[in-house]
């Protein structure tokens, strides 16, 4: 069950690392949004700190969603999923495989960069690393909810729209509380702990139901 | 295949399979038997169900009714038991050759031959550095065969084997059958052109016979449905 895991984590990693993957892509996005806000906004600095962690977490979430629809499709259409049901490993250990690899390349990078990106908002130092955290902490949670429809939507053809529509209700709550974490690492009346720690079960419940979800759902699929 | 010993005993028994799709009866009545060291051959026109028919003994489709039994592997579930090699070639065009056999076989366990004797077995040994998607049709198709040799399981499926190989292929891949029945392995093929196998059981599959339009009720949508 874990050489399953591991030869099947090695192999959509080296796919993201290799032309056509989604190694970067995800990230780039996430450099467009955040660069682009601060020259919509202009340049009222006071602003742009108070706002930033907002604007870095609404990026990260839709850099997650961008690559999500191809998680489950790619292997869809190649006849890969056919052999990825032949292991002795359950399909839920497929889907965590698939689900940790996709977040090593995807949501990792992204907590990785928001320091730098963070300056772009002008973050204080402590706010960056506020971002590191909660970003480091919460999208797990983003990524195991996507594959949820990601898994339900990869027989459709251009299944990208519905598997957003689908997902993104789900999504908030961590978005509500990785932001306010962020900011309350900022200052303001709430200890950070207190949704730092909610943005932790956050995760933890989606990982447990976001597995066992897009299993059930890989096997209902056809 | 050096655990060969292992298979014997194995038994897949299929009674009165059917299948729908999309609320279409594709076919019905299926039975048939299948024991170590023997191959079944399925045949019929396009659109009867014979890839049908392997999918859902691959496990990727439910049977509308009837069973599938599996018997003498003990533990193992009968998907953890059987390749399935379908139209679609299930490789990443991205990864070269060596390195999508590498990964089926760490990833289906029971190991067999190393990725580099298999694609030599299919005779590819010198295309397998290179990524699939520069391959051509027939290339990728023997490198799913070659799947087939570097995990060892007593089913193979194989979904229209012989598409896209040439003669001298084809030839490969009915020795490495007969040598895959010779260590007690079982076979399940679909195909148009004949696969040559020795004493293999064949079976057609076909639409179910469309009942009489007698008086009753379940005559009367399909009238209907004939209408313009």
């Amino acid at each position: 069950m874990i050489r399953s895991f591991r030869a099947l984590l090695i192999r959509d990693l080296k796919l993201a690392a290799r032309v056509g993957g989604s190694g970067v892509m995800g990230l780039i996005f996430f450099l467009m949004i955040v660069t682009l806000i601060p020259f919509a906004l202009g340049p009222d600095l006071n602003l742009l700190s108070r706002i930033g962690p907002a604007i870095l977490w609404i990026a990260a979430l839709l850099a997650t969603l961008i690559g999500l629809d191809r998680l489950f499709q790619a292997d869809q259409e190649d006849g890969s999923l056919d052999l990825l049901r032949l292991s002795h490993a359950p399909l839920e250990i497929v889907v965590l495989a698939k689900v940790v690899a996709y977040w090593l390349v995807t949501g990792l990078p992204l907590a990785i960069a928001a320091p730098f990106l963070g300056l772009l908002v002008a973050l204080s130092p402590e706010g960056m690393l506020a971002m590191v955290a909660t970003l480091l902490v919460g999208t797990p949670a983003l990524t195991f909810i996507g594959a949820v429809g990601a898994a339900l939507t990869s027989s459709l053809r251009r299944g990208g729209l519905i598997l957003a529509i689908l997902v993104l209700p789900f999504m908030i709550p961590t978005l509500i509380f990785g932001v306010s974490a962020a900011n309350a690492a900022l200052g303001g009346t709430i200890p950070f702990a207190t949704p730092f720690l909610i943005l932790v079960a956050l995760s933890l419940i989606a990982a447990v139901v976001g597995t066992v979800g897009a299993a059930a759902a890989l096997r209902s699929g056809e | 295949m050096q655990s060969g010993q292992g298979c014997r005993g194995l038994r897949l028994s299929v009674n009165n399979l059917a299948c729908e799709r999309g609320e279409r009866r594709i076919f019905e009545g299926v039975s048939f038997t299948l024991t170590s060291g023997e191959a079944l051959v399925i045949t019929g026109r396009n659109g009867a169900g014979k890839s049908t028919l392997l999918e859902l003994l691959a496990g990727r489709l439910s049977p509308a009714a009837g069973q599938v039994l599996w018997e003498g592997a003990g533990e193992r579930a009968l998907s953890e038991c059987l390749h399935y090699v379908g139209h679609r070639d299930a490789l990443k065009a991205a990864l070269t050759a060596e390195e999508n056999l590498t990964f089926a076989r760490d990833f289906l366990g029971h190991p067999a031959l190393k990725p580099r004797e298999a694609l030599e077995a299919v005779g590819l040994a010198h295309a397998a550095r290179l990524p699939v998607a520069y391959l051509s049709a027939g290339q990728r198709r023997r490198v799913a065969l070659a799947r087939l040799l570097v995990a060892e399981r007593p089913l193979w499926l194989l979904d229209e084997p012989t598409s896209a190989l040439d003669a001298a292929s084809q030839e490969t891949l009915r020795l490495l059958l007969e040598a895959h029945r010779g260590t007690g392995g079982m076979i399940a093929a679909t195909t148009h052109s004949p696969l040559f196998l020795k004493d293999a059981k064949e079976i057609r599959i076909g639409r179910p016979q469309i009942p009489p339009p007698s008086a009753g009720e379940g005559a009367e949508p399909s009238e209907a449905g004939e209408g313009p």
